[in-house]
């Protein structure tokens, strides 16, 4: 988890918690590149409709606006991979405008597995996994809701490092 | 001799005061409740973006929250749809209409 110390925002990571962030920036760039496919929800909730009734204003908006917002999302998931130590854990130290470059990419990591793991509003975490716990103990769902809690309580600390 | 035709009257056109043309209306950003965004993470966008206090963006944020909507700003739809770009940008849930 982030504190501050100084100007610079820190956290220590474990080798496991590295590999996850490493996952996580690496499957949002895969997404915003190779995978860019405005028919997949994940896709539809990064890059909103601006116009929700109008196609063609739609289009045009994103005519203007996607390039840029496609590069800085992917800049910021870059960001993450670039400050994590190689293949071990360690120490991330970061100045504020990476550290709100990492608040975005988690935040878009977020989004992006909240759509796959369909989050709605009022789901209660702790009994979703449960759940899945007592469904399949080793199933994919499992490690990603534990994935989507761990980014809440990374972001979170870097948020409240940032406004302390 | 005959009567004169009596003249035509138009209907009145009464104008619609409240009727204010399409194209003269400013426009509006919206933000909207999503599932994912943490509550504080929503109040830091409004405060960083719109140099808004942090009562102001509270409030903004809850409205979001209960009311399932927001309008955060207006102006030119220029304006509008920048403002919309910068919070896509930031994760949240924007789009622009008419106010």
């Amino acid at each position: 988890m982030f504190r501050r110390q100084g100007d610079r925002y820190v956290a220590t990571f474990a080798v496991d918690e590295v590999r996850v962030l490493r996952k996580v920036a690496s499957e949002v760039v895969g997404l915003l590149t190779d995978g860019f496919d405005h028919t997949d929800p994940v896709v539809g909730r990064l890059f909103p409709e601006v116009y929700p009734d109008d196609a063609s204003g739609t289009a045009e908006f994103r005519r203007y606006t996607e390039g840029d917002l496609k590069t800085a999302k992917i800049d910021q998931a870059g960001a993450i991979l670039a400050a994590l130590p190689d293949e071990a854990g360690g120490e991330v130290r970061l100045d504020a405008e990476a550290a709100e470059a990492w608040l975005r990419a988690l935040n878009d990591a977020r989004l992006a597995m909240g759509v796959r793991l369909e989050i709605k509003d009022g789901t209660d975490l702790g009994e979703e996994l449960d759940d899945a716990v007592a469904t399949d103990p080793t199933s994919s769902r499992v490690f990603q809701l534990s994935v989507y809690a761990y980014l809440g309580y990374l972001q979170e600390s870097l948020l409240n490092a940032l406004i302390d | 001799m005959g009567g004169m035709a009596a003249p035509q009257v138009a209907p009145v056109q009464v104008p619609d005061t409240d009727e204010v043309p399409a194209s003269d209306r400013p426009w509006v950003t919206i933000v909207w409740d999503d599932p994912v965004n943490l509550m504080t993470y929503v109040t830091w966008v409004f405060q960083k973006l719109f140099g808004y206090s942090r009562e102001k963006a509270e409030e903004l944020m809850l409205d979001v929250h209960h009311k399932g909507r927001a309008v955060v700003s207006s102006g030119a739809r220029e304006r509008m749809e920048h403002d919309a770009s910068q919070l896509h940008a930031y994760g949240l849930w924007a789009t622009v209409d008419r106010s």
